[in-house]
């Protein structure tokens, strides 16, 4: 049988960065949804008092964007630990570059299709994963750099520009804004993949992947 | 149009020389100068020579013009009528047919490279420019002579600056604003749906006094009137902030004079001057009189800027009820969907496996032995 093993995967900046976002996609999703579609009623009986001149939207772009700028500090540092942090975190362990890699995501692909009974074991990020998350960060930063292009609107000058200006003169600004918009649906999308995916590893593998983004501890079989 | 200098022009409309510090002074506010720059405004003014003006008209629909001639209020109507010495325009002038035609060839003879253009609406450029002809000759070819050999062009309105409503899609002309249709041309781009005709007073103004054309932003708008946000200085403004809208025309809100975000209003990405300057001698804009920004100055407005009652644009225009959250809904219930169909598959296949059975796992295959799902154990 197994020799269980506990391992520290998930590094300290891996698992801060993880609830940061975690937060922060949650409050941007609430406030960026209001502020493209301000569903708050204040002129509602229920909101009415409560709410009347109270500087709603004002508040949730205050908060949107405060929050924005925590969010992009977090995908920053997150990049930047996957080129200091272990080989868990490091870029690649996202994309599948040796042949061994790309043939357990293959198989991967096969147990997710149910044609295979168990997932190849790994013990940071299985292939599948690192892509899943690679696109995660495409989004990421599709998001970030098209939040700064439509703040870029209000704020003039060459930092703006830099931030994401450059992007309006080439692209519709409606187009920008659609697509910021419907990221927010993918990163909504994602996590409720991603709970999936982990809560069955770990019912599979038994190796403690949901408890480990708290920990950083993963149960693994001795190699 | 006798006398050579706006100032002559004035004492002829017995404009006082009060007035005519005011005008100035308002310029200046126009052009976001300081208000010493009056004096030397008022020197300019009084000392140039008025610039001679041919104004082309391409496929337009004539509301420049009639924003020119409608200009604020009587005194200032002269004022910029006189600022410019308007030589030749099709919709004002007296002369027509080949009278008007010989007019414009002596024009540009002897006047080369000391004269202003200006041109209202698109240039169609497919078929060789057949689609818009005057006189026998094709419009791009006209607006070539005359460009070409102008000291520089002002494109007046959207149209002539972008290709405006002649150049939505599908574009059946090939219709072009004046810059893409001359590369080399100078242009200035008024944008506006018609143009403001105190920016081009000031415009006029600026050349004046400084001999230079103003700066100007990426799409070749001059910044003085295009460079800030008409939600940045919208008066309903502060309703937005609170979260006040107009949730349909005519509601409670509306009547207010609440912000119209909610009803597609395009101030948030429009850039003109109109909150400030207003239109008509300052009587109003459209936020003004309750109607959204469809941010007509903007390039491609027809095509980028609709739906104009929507936030949003529709994606890839796939039925007119189908908006981005729907779609996103769609997706993450399917996705749901798909998760609870993928765990009962995934639970069907663990009982109807035979027993015993070893894990086929990539790897370490002796190692791992799959025990099934620990929620049967
Ligand atoms: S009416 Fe339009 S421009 Fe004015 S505050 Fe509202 S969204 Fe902005």
């Amino acid at each position: 049988m197994l020799c269980l093993r506990d391992v520290y995967v998930w590094e300290f900046p891996v698992r801060l960065t993880h609830w940061v976002n975690v937060i922060c996609l949650i409050t941007l999703s609430f406030t960026g949804y209001y502020i493209g579609n301000p569903y708050i009623h204040n002129v509602h009986p229920f909101f009415y008092g409560v709410l009347k001149d109270q500087w709603v939207m004002g508040w949730m772009r205050l908060i949107h964007f405060s929050v924005a700028y925590v969010f992009a500090m977090s995908v920053l540092l997150r990049i930047y630990w996957g080129f200091a942090g272990n080989r868990h975190a490091r870029w690649s362990a996202m994309i599948p570059t040796t042949k061994e890699r790309r043939r357990t995501l293959l198989h991967d692909i096969r147990f997710y299709l149910l044609m295979e009974p168990a997932p190849a074991v790994s013990i940071g990020h299985s292939p599948t994963a690192g892509l899943a998350y690679l696109l995660l960060f495409l989004g990421y930063l599709v998001s970030i750099l098209t939040g700064f292009a439509l703040l870029s609107q209000s704020h003039g000058g060459a930092f703006w520009y830099a931030a994401g200006g450059w992007i309006l003169p080439s692209f519709p600004v409606q187009w920008v804004r659609l697509v910021h918009h419907v990221m927010m649906w993918f990163l909504i999308v994602f996590p409720i993949v991603h709970l999936y995916v982990g809560w069955t590893t770990d019912l599979v593998e038994e190796n403690c992947v949901m408890s480990s983004i708290f920990s950083g501890r993963k149960t693994c079989g001795d190699e | 149009m006798a006398s050579d200098t706006l100032f002559d022009a004035l004492i002829e409309h017995d404009i006082s020389r009060r007035d005519f510090i005011k005008f100035c002074t308002a310029m200046a506010a126009a052009l976001g100068l300081s208000a010493g720059t009056v004096p030397r405004i008022a020197h300019a003014l009084q000392t140039k020579k008025k610039p001679i003006l041919l104004w082309l008209e391409m496929q337009s629909c004539t509301g420049d013009t009639e924003a020119l001639l409608r200009a604020t209020k009587p005194t200032a109507a002269e004022l910029v009528l006189d600022v410019l010495s308007l030589d030749y325009s099709e919709t004002i002038m007296a002369a027509a047919g080949h009278q008007a035609e010989k007019l414009l060839a002596d024009l540009v003879k002897n006047h080369k490279g000391a004269y202003f253009a200006a041109v209202e609406g698109s240039i169609p450029v497919k078929d060789g420019g057949i689609h818009c002809c005057i006189g026998g000759r094709s419009g791009l070819e006209i607006a070539r002579e005359v460009c070409g050999n102008a000291l520089a062009t002002f494109a007046m309105g959207t149209c002539a600056c972008f290709g405006g409503i002649p150049h939505a899609s599908p574009n059946p002309t090939g219709a072009v604003g004046v810059k893409e249709a001359f590369p080399n041309a100078t242009v200035l781009n008024l944008a506006g749906c018609p143009v403001n005709a105190e920016n081009i007073t000031a415009a006029i103004v600026h050349y004046l006094t400084f001999g230079s054309l103003p700066a100007v932003d990426a799409f070749g708008r001059p910044l003085f009137a295009f460079g800030k946000r008409i939600h940045d200085n919208c008066e309903r403004r502060a309703h937005f902030d609170a979260g006040q809208y107009t949730r349909q025309w005519g509601d409670d809100g509306h009547r207010r004079g609440w912000c119209m975000y909610y009803m597609g209003c395009k101030g948030p990405q429009a850039y003109q001057n109109c909150p400030t300057v207003r239109y008509n001698g300052g009587t109003s804009w459209p936020v003004g009189s309750g109607h959204g920004c469809v941010a007509c100055a903007a390039p491609n407005f027809w095509d980028e800027m609709t739906p104009f009652y929507r936030r949003l644009p529709q994606p890839f225009g796939i039925t007119v009820e189908t908006t981005a959250d729907k779609v996103g809904l769609t997706v993450t219930a399917v996705t749901l969907g798909g998760i609870l169909l993928h765990a009962i598959a995934r639970m069907v296949k663990h009982h109807t496996r035979p027993k015993g059975e070893a894990a086929q796992g990539a790897k370490p295959q002796e190692k791992t032995e799959w025990k099934g799902p620990s929620w049967h154990e």
